[in-house]
């Protein structure tokens, strides 16, 4: 029977009583599907989230980045520790040297510098199009109408990216660890576990910053394709040129010639301040704070009483509190980061309209 | 449908609450007002149409039906619960389809499903049953574990119902349910919302361009024109609001000659009521009388039975013309206009 055949009159045979009607808010019906509904609607979404990450090209494809960037300098770190190692022996961090280590020719060549360039695509690849993929798909209005809490969406979201970078990022640390163990022969002090540990998370916060960053993007640019733009420029901007950035404006902040030490001094520390703006300087200081027991400070002395008593400082080894009071703050303006990121990309996410 | 048929409109017992209501719903996008003090009520166990021209207000109303997006003033009720403070418990109740709905083409139809039962706290083989059936119900089960990416745009529409159909809902809300749908496909979609409506005593309530459809399977209509709602009630109701004040009606008679044909027309045109005949065309079809005022349609019926007797008019046919919508439409958005 199609709709046009049928006569424009229907019978209406609707009865006066329905067979069981709706019941309209009963309060025990009420009460019932109020505990019916999914007590934490963010994991289901970061449930369905982390399955597609998993089997998404593009967690294959950083899987493998990754792993290059850690591979590549692992092999010529590798080379050197083995050159040194009849002397080395009893020397401290050996272990970590594995990521500090490097070609000598190419400084940048070093497992840290490589993954503190990477990590910031591993975070915005997985948050850039995670809420304009659902509008353009057309799946947000529905996943709306379904009965979890607005934020769940994003907050499932952000939490299923985290729990994805940390899956790699800690498969990645592992496989280097274990080439270490098994190839090197060397066996790493509880120490430096403790080291590396805490330079995975503070790893793991800065990919979290990225992935806040994406996320923001993602709500706030309607084109998952300009987002992932936006998001590479600001990483091109930061990584590549945010050095170069900070020396222009050094320079041009330069005091004359024959300035006092003082003068100096305080111009450095201005430039210093200016470069710790980037998120990506202040990773790179507590990287090689943590992963380096013999870094002392990280920042340029502020007088001539300072400069002095550094450079008289007997050479020693601190302990991983210590290093961790070294950049505290650091760590501190990182997390403060995240938060405004995620802030930002929460509150814009709960005032949007749910239509394009 | 033969017979004499009284076309009284539907009177409700006032003892049962509708399912939906709405006093006084505004909402306004800056200067603009998308819908306009807007009173709706949908009662269980109906299909209520919302009609109206593209951008009056449709899927604005139901998004504020649903707490997706807040009203400016006045409120809504749904199952008794405001969907702007209890937006969980009113969205766990009512299944909806979104105009251009989507899904996850990397995920097949049933794993689609499968969230949607998830983020309803469905789990298990409760819910795999669920799911199943659903989809045997929109004629998607031999295609159900095929990527959605794969599906064509009709077979996404069928997957739309199953999706709002998977909780099991009260009261669905379908914004543009048959767009994309091939002929056969929305006569099965719209005999579904029937034995739903007729089975759990569901309620619906659809916006569409359709009229046809809608005539066909609405219980009540709702006709929008910028925001406000012009009119509201059976295609009767409406007909008789926004018809010209008359009706018009069909008999056909089995007439042998000439004269016959003289004394039907006679006969028929001196029934009180009956403001003008018109006989048909070719002498073989239904003749056609005009009835003014629209009221005295069901007297006149009468009438026509009892002079057929009379005077022995062999009566084949009597019915009353219903109105297309098409034409009530048409007038109620133009006198708006006007
Ligand atoms: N996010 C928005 N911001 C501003 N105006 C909007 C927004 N969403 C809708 N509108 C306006 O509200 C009005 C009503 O839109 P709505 O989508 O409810 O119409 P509709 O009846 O569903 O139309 P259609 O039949 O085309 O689906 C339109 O004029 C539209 O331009
Ligand atoms: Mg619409």
């Amino acid at each position: 029977m199609s709709a046009e055949a049928r006569p424009k009159p229907r019978p209406r045979l609707k009865p006066r009583v329905r067979p069981a009607p709706a019941p309209v808010a009963p309060s025990a019906e009420t009460a019932r599907l109020r505990d019916s509904l999914p007590r934490a609607g963010w994991r289901v979404v970061a449930a369905k989230e982390f399955g597609d990450h998993l089997l998404s090209v593009r967690f294959i494809v950083l899987l493998l980045v990754l792993g290059l960037a850690a591979a590549i300098p692992l092999y010529f770190a590798a080379d050197q520790i083995r050159a040194a190692a009849p002397q080395a022996s009893g020397a401290a961090a050996v272990f970590l040297a594995l990521f500090t280590l490097g070609s000598e020719d190419i400084s940048i060549l070093r497992v840290d510098t490589f993954v503190g360039i990477v990590a910031p695509l591993l975070g915005l690849a997985f948050a850039f199009d995670a809420v304009n993929g659902e509008r353009s798909e057309g799946t947000l209005p529905r996943l709306l109408a379904q009965p979890i809490h607005r934020d769940d969406v994003i907050n499932g979201k952000f939490a299923a990216g985290m729990a994805v970078i940390g899956l790699v990022l800690v498969s990645v640390v592992v496989l280097i660890a274990g080439f270490g163990m098994l190839r090197l022969g060397i066996v790493p002090h509880p120490q430096e576990v403790l080291r590396l540990a805490g330079w995975v998370a503070v790893t793991f916060l800065y990919v979290a910053v990225w992935l806040a960053f994406g996320l923001l993007l993602s709500v706030l640019v309607r084109r998952a394709a300009t987002a992932a733009l936006i998001g590479f420029g600001v990483w091109l901007l930061i990584t590549i040129f945010g050095e170069l950035i900070t020396t222009l404006i050094g320079g041009l902040l330069a005091p004359a010639a024959d300035a006092s030490v003082d003068t100096l001094l305080g111009s450095y520390q201005l430039q210093q301040l200016i470069t710790r703006l980037l998120p990506s300087t202040l990773y790179g200081e507590i990287s090689v704070v943590l992963l380096n027991p013999s870094v002392t400070q990280v920042s340029t002395p502020a007088t001539i009483g300072q400069l002095q008593q550094a450079q008289q400082q007997i050479p020693t080894l601190l302990s991983l509190d210590q290093s961790l009071l070294l950049v505290w703050p650091h760590v501190v303006a990182l997390v403060a980061l995240a938060v405004v990121c995620f802030a930002g990309a929460y509150v814009s996410f709960m005032r949007q309209e749910v239509r394009a | 449908m033969t017979g004499v048929e009284t076309s009284t409109p539907q009177k409700r017992s006032t003892n049962v609450e509708p399912v939906i209501r709405t006093r006084g719903l505004t909402k306004h996008y800056g200067s603009l007002t998308a819908v306009d003090n807007l009173d709706l009520a949908v009662y269980p166990g109906e299909i209520f149409g919302l009609l109206g021209q593209n951008g009056a207000g449709k899927t604005t109303t139901i998004l504020m039906l649903l707490g997706l997006t807040e009203p400016t003033s006045g409120e809504a009720r749904v199952m008794g619960l405001d969907p702007a403070r209890e937006p969980r418990l009113v969205k766990r109740r009512v299944g909806y389809l979104p105009d251009a709905v989507g899904f996850y083409g990397g995920l097949t139809g049933r794993q689609n499903l499968r969230y949607t039962a998830r983020l309803n706290g469905l789990r298990g083989e409760g819910a795999e049953g669920a799911i199943q059936d659903v989809l045997v119900q929109v004629g998607l089960d031999d295609r159900a574990d095929d990527l959605v990416e794969t599906y064509s745009r009709g077979m996404r529409q069928r997957l739309g119902i199953a999706d709002a159909l998977v909780k099991s809902p009260d009261v669905l809300i379908l914004d543009e349910p048959t767009t994309a749908i091939d002929p056969l496909g929305v006569a099965e979609i719209l005999d579904l919302l029937r034995t739903l409506v007729h089975e759990r005593g569901l309620a619906i309530l659809l916006s569409s361009h359709l009229l046809t459809q809608v005539q066909s399977v609405c219980d009540r209509i709702g006709i929008f024109a910028a925001g406000r709602l012009v009119g509201q009630g059976t295609v009767d109701e409406l007909a008789a609001t926004f018809g010209d004040g008359s009706a018009t009606l069909e008999v056909g008679l089995e007439l042998v000659d000439d004269a016959q044909v003289a004394r039907a027309s006679e006969v028929l045109g001196g029934l009180a009521g009956v403001e003008s005949v018109v006989p048909p065309t070719d002498g073989q079809g239904a003749w056609r009388l005009i009835v003014r005022p629209a009221a005295a349609e069901a007297g006149v019926r009468q009438e026509v039975l009892v002079a057929a007797v009379e005077h022995g008019l062999h009566l084949t046919t009597l019915r009353p013309i219903v109105p297309s919508l098409d034409d009530i439409y048409r007038s109620a958005i133009l006198r708006r206009a006007a």
